[in-house]
């Protein structure tokens, strides 16, 4: 047969018209809501993406694939924590599979991606996995990207008063890497510290930085503390090195300097690291009683297979994911009209973290919600972070009015700065 | 910028030239005798501190084997680094000798499989070695004040390794015949001299130094998985940049890289990494020899 237009336009009603009858007939039954998700289980960061997948297993579990009546069919993808590997497994998701939710991703510019990304789409939602880029939310937000974890510089909540006011602080060294996360948390740190009177000598050092040993050199005679805003084997290398030229003062770390890396490994660091106070969305001590429950049940999922305590991944990854099952729940699963309802459900939904915190969503779509102190304790032997302090309801904009804020400027390596008196 | 200060970052300069130089010099004897480019001297650098990790580990715990558990390591480190290129060097590059693209093509798989093995079976941790208590802490130095003491022996090691290494070369049978080799492989093997056997000593010299260096460098800086690459491209920046097969040439070139690294991090933290690269454009450009390579025939 020739296929001509005529046909074509009468194949394409006859399969419009079997749609809807189809559609009328499931209507009691409903299809399967599709839920994909992106993490990092390539590159860097590959350890903490598989945690992510833990974490959202144990959500899923938790209520047997099923919500408002409707089975979760969940599509697992896999960046490597670069922008655009992110965006072409989201263009995957989306396009092949047919998702009709996005969980993801893990890390900050690939957040920025997905935002942007997500603006093109239409009844499609993204809700972010773990990523802490602060202008992801905070700068040209997009309508139907939400994000239910608190960012790198909402994490440093509290510590700049408490090196000041407890530590009695007055002058510190600030070791960070120079890219955009550390710029975010140096921000968090000195808007407190600088607005109090204390004074920052920063020394920044390209990632993966090995020999600390001239930055080292470079402290003044006169700082009471060392502000080091570095992660995995960069800080292991510093606090080695600062042990070995007999360094003493106190440390205090950004939120992913007490990881796992430096927690495990043995060395001449310990003795500086034992003390060490930071902030941050999680700490593995935590009273709490949902904490409490949320590491028993993880244990006992994952045994030796996961981490002796949940990573801070697999914590941002589990709340996002019930934010998104608790507003399915409220709309019966209901995703028509563009997802209208289950958007309307997201932006207002209110619920505890596993964290024990509180977490809501500002006008941005982006959480508001607690920030612990933490302090790293020697637990019986293994070296884990106590939580000591809480703040409560921090907002992306510091508790400040969201214009005065933005008239801050974004974060970089000199924004802001309060050098010490010459 | 007080005298002190400046005398630190050049003291942590040279300390950390000496690394470099341990590393290299293995490279560039190497290199330097068969023409061969190793790809994988990074993973025998990476195998020398896992392989020696894994001794020291329960030794250290031991009470009666814990001072010695260091030094232990680190000869554990070298035989480990030395048989696995002595295997490389047998089953491998021994026999596509002169075929330097599909050298540098198996080296460079070999580095892969190197790589993915010490992940299955040590995992992504990262580790270091404790110094023994003589090596740890700061000591006084005139003009400087506090200073790591263990970073001052790695000054004093690099130091033997190249008086070592040039009595080897220039006061020893070996040397001649090495010597010879690089000039003329055929007309050496035609006085008699088993060429391949002096190949696979070398070799395993070379990467016994890789290992001397993995165990070293672990004790001065955190050791991980991607070291490797670090390693090789700071081992064939040197080599570039001091002139290949050279020992002299390579402590010239450690020292440049080492100095550049620290001084950079210093004056223009941001944009440090790309100096070491300036420095070797800026040498091939003048001297593609490397500076004190030799020049062709």
């Amino acid at each position: 047969m020739t296929f001509t237009r005529r046909t074509a336009m009468a194949w394409a009603m006859g399969t419009v018209a079997a749609v809807f009858a189809l559609s009328d007939a499931m209507a009691q039954d409903q299809p399967p809501i599709r839920i994909g998700s992106i993490t990092t289980l390539e590159g860097p960061f590959a350890t903490g993406g598989q945690d992510a997948y833990r974490a959202m297993e144990m959500a899923f579990e938790a209520i047997d694939y099923t919500v408002g009546g409707r089975e979760i069919q969940w599509i697992r993808e896999s960046s490597n924590a670069t922008p655009d590997v992110a965006l072409a497994r989201a263009r995957k998701l989306i396009e092949q599979d047919e998702v009709d939710i996005i969980i993801g991703p893990l890390s900050g510019a690939e957040g920025i991606a997905l935002r942007d990304y997500s603006r093109t789409l239409t009844g499609r939602t993204i809700i972010n996995g773990s990523s802490g880029a602060a202008d992801t939310t905070l700068r040209d937000p997009s309508s139907n990207f939400f994000r239910f974890n608190t960012e790198g510089t909402q994490w440093m909540a509290g510590l700049g008063t408490y090196a000041y006011e407890e530590m009695d602080s007055r002058h510190v060294a600030l070791v960070a890497a120079d890219y955009a996360f550390p710029y975010a948390q140096v921000f968090g740190f000195m808007h407190e510290y600088c607005e109090l009177g204390g004074a920052v000598t920063k020394l920044w050092s390209p990632l993966n930085t090995t020999d600390f040993s001239s930055i080292i050199a470079q402290f003044p005679s006169d700082i009471d503390a060392v502000l080091l805003i570095q992660g995995g084997t960069d800080a292991l290398a510093f606090l080695t090195q600062y042990a070995e030229v007999g360094g003493d003062l106190p440390i205090i770390g950004g939120s992913i300097t007490a990881d796992q890396t430096l927690l495990s490994a043995r060395g001449p660091h310990q003795r500086l690291m034992e003390g060490m106070v930071a902030a941050g969305p999680i700490a593995d001590l935590n009273e709490d009683p949902n904490w409490q429950d949320f590491v028993a049940r993880y244990r006992e999922r994952w045994g030796s297979e996961g981490f002796d305590s949940p990573s801070i991944h697999a914590v941002n990854y589990y709340t996002n994911t019930i934010a998104v099952l608790q507003a399915l729940e409220e709309v019966g699963g209901d995703l028509s009209d563009d997802q209208a309802a289950f958007q309307a459900a997201l932006a207002e939904i209110e619920f505890t973290a596993p964290t024990g915190a509180n977490v809501r969503l500002d006008s941005n779509r982006q959480a508001i919600s607690d920030i612990f102190l933490t302090r790293i304790v020697n637990d019986g032997g293994t070296m884990r972070t106590e939580a000591f302090g809480r703040t409560p309801d921090v907002t992306q904009t510091l508790g400040m009015d969201t214009e005065e804020f933005l008239a801050l400027g974004s974060p970089s390596r000199d924004n802001p700065d309060c050098p010490p008196a010459l | 910028m007080s005298l002190q200060f400046f005398l630190i970052v050049t003291l942590n300069g040279l300390t950390l030239a000496s690394l470099y130089f341990i590393v290299a010099s293995g490279f560039s004897l190497i290199f330097g005798l068969m023409r061969t480019v190793n790809m994988a001297h990074g993973s025998l650098y990476m195998v020398g501190a896992y392989v020696g990790f894994a001794v020291f580990d329960p030794l250290y715990a031991s009470n009666t084997w814990g001072s010695q558990a260091w030094l232990i390591a680190i000869v554990a480190g070298i035989l480990a680094a030395a048989l696995l290129g002595l295997f490389m060097q047998v089953a491998f590059l021994g026999w596509m000798q002169g075929q330097e693209l599909r050298q540098a093509l198996v080296t460079i798989g070999l580095s892969i499989i190197i790589a993915d093995q010490l992940l299955a079976r040590f995992g992504g941790n990262p580790f270091q070695f404790f110094a023994p208590d003589m090596l740890f802490g700061p000591v006084q130095v005139p003009f400087i004040g506090r200073y790591p003491v263990f970073r001052l022996f790695q000054v004093g090691l690099a130091v033997a390794v190249g008086i070592g290494l040039w009595l080897l070369l220039n006061k020893t049978k070996l040397g001649i015949i090495v010597r010879a080799g690089v000039d003329d492989r055929q007309m050496l093997a035609a006085c008699g001299v088993n060429v391949p056997l002096v190949a696979a000593t070398v070799f395993a010299l070379g990467a016994g130094l890789a290992g001397l260096g993995g165990v070293i460098g672990a004790t001065a800086q955190p050791m991980a998985l991607g070291v490797d690459a670090r390693f090789l491209l700071m081992s064939l920046v040197v080599v570039i940049v001091g002139g290949m097969g050279s020992i002299g040439g390579t402590a010239l070139g450690a020292v440049l890289i080492g100095l550049a690294e620290q001084w950079g991090q210093v004056l223009f933290p941001t944009y440090s990494v790309i100096l070491t690269f300036v420095i070797m454009a800026s040498v091939l450009a003048v001297w593609p020899q490397g500076l004190l390579g030799r020049k062709p025939v």
